[in-house]
C-alpha cells in the first residue's frame, strides 16, 4: 500500500516545479473577454424576452380582433346532397 | 438609477476578480503549463487556455453562489483542455511531454490539485477505475522518464525542458532532495505564498463537493 503511495508523492514532488510567471496583462485581457461575453449573454437574453413579449402581444390582439371563441358550434349533419 | 448600481456591481466584480487572479493565478497557469506540455519559459497556449477559462469564471463571478472560485476555473481549465485536447498532442517540450493529453489531465487533477478519483472521474466522465489506471500508467512513465541514480550511462532519452535539465544531469542521490528544494524556493513569493493558500482552500472545496 504503501509502496504506490510513495511513488505518487514522487511524481507530486516533480509536479510542483518552478513555477511559470504569470503575464501582468492576463487578468486585464480574461476581464476584458469576460465582459464581453456576459455582454453577449445579457444581449441575447433581452432579446429572447422582447421576443416573447412580442408573441404575447401579438396573440393577444389577434385573438381580440377575430374572437375565435364566439365562432358557431360547427354542424353535426352534412348538408343535403341534390341534384347529383 | 439602474445605471448607477450597474457600475457599481462592474467595478466591485472587477476587483474581486483582480484580486482573485493576482493570488490563485500563478497555481493556474503552472497547472495548464502541464497540461499543455510547455516548457516553463514560454507557456503561449497554456496562457490562451487560462485566459479562456478565466474570462469564463468573469462572466459567470455573480452567479457563483458561494462556489470557489478557483474550483469553477480550474473545471473549466480541464473541460477546455478536454475539449480541445487535440491541438497538445505534440508538445514543446515540459515535464509530462512524453505523456498523451488524457494522462497529463488525470495526473494533473489528481496528484497536482489533488481531487479525489470519484470526482475526477465525475468530471471527466470516466469510470473511477480507468481514472485509477491512467494515472498508475501516468506515473510509471514519470518515474521511467527520470534518470535516477546508477542510470548514469542511460543517454538522456527523455525529452525534459531545459530549466528541469539541469538537474538529472548531476546524478547523484540527493539530485531528489535538491529539486525540490529548487523547487518550492525559485516561486515568486506572492504568487506562490498566495496561489498555495487558494490550492489549500480549494482541496478542502473540492473534498467536502460544492457547499452551496
Amino acid at each position: 500500500m504503501s509502496f504506490p503511495d510513495r511513488k505518487e508523492t514522487e511524481v507530486r514532488r516533480m509536479l510542483e516545479g518552478p513555477h511559470p510567471v504569470l503575464p501582468p496583462d492576463l487578468a486585464g485581457r480574461a476581464t476584458e473577454r469576460g465582459r464581453r461575453m456576459l455582454r453577449r449573454h445579457q444581449a441575447v437574453r433581452t432579446i429572447g424576452w422582447l421576443l416573447l413579449f412580442a408573441a404575447v402581444v401579438a396573440f393577444a390582439v389577434w385573438a381580440a380582433i377575430v374572437e375565435p371563441w364566439t365562432a358557431p358550434p360547427p354542424t353535426d349533419t352534412t348538408p343535403p346532397l341534390e341534384g347529383w | 438609477m439602474v445605471r448607477e448600481r450597474r457600475a457599481a456591481r462592474d467595478g466591485r466584480r472587477a476587483r474581486e476578480f483582480e484580486v482573485f487572479v493576482a493570488g490563485a493565478g500563478g497555481r493556474l497557469l503552472h497547472a495548464a503549463a502541464l497540461l499543455t506540455g510547455e516548457p516553463t519559459g514560454d507557456t503561449e497556449a497554456a496562457e490562451r487556455l487560462l485566459t479562456a477559462a478565466l474570462a469564463r469564471t468573469y462572466a459567470r463571478w455573480d452567479r457563483l453562489r458561494g462556489e470557489d472560485p478557483y474550483d469553477h476555473t480550474r473545471r473549466t481549465l480541464a473541460a477546455l483542455f478536454a475539449h480541445r485536447g487535440h491541438r497538445y498532442r505534440h508538445p514543446r517540450g515540459g515535464l509530462l511531454a512524453r505523456l498523451t493529453p488524457q494522462e497529463r489531465l488525470v495526473l494533473v487533477l489528481r496528484l497536482y490539485e489533488g481531487i479525489a478519483e470519484e470526482q475526477t472521474a465525475a468530471a471527466l466522465g470516466l469510470p473511477v477505475e480507468r481514472v485509477r489506471a491512467i494515472c498508475t500508467r501516468a506515473v510509471t512513465a514519470m518515474r521511467s522518464a527520470t534518470p535516477r541514480r546508477g542510470a548514469a550511462g542511460r543517454p538522456p532519452s527523455a525529452r525534459r525542458p531545459p530549466s528541469a535539465g539541469t538537474s538529472p544531469s548531476t546524478g547523484t542521490p540527493a539530485s531528489a532532495g535538491a529539486r525540490t528544494g529548487a523547487g518550492t524556493g525559485a516561486g515568486t513569493g506572492t504568487g506562490a505564498g498566495a496561489g498555495a493558500g487558494t490550492g489549500a482552500g480549494a482541496g478542502t472545496g473540492a473534498g467536502t463537493g460544492v457547499v452551496p
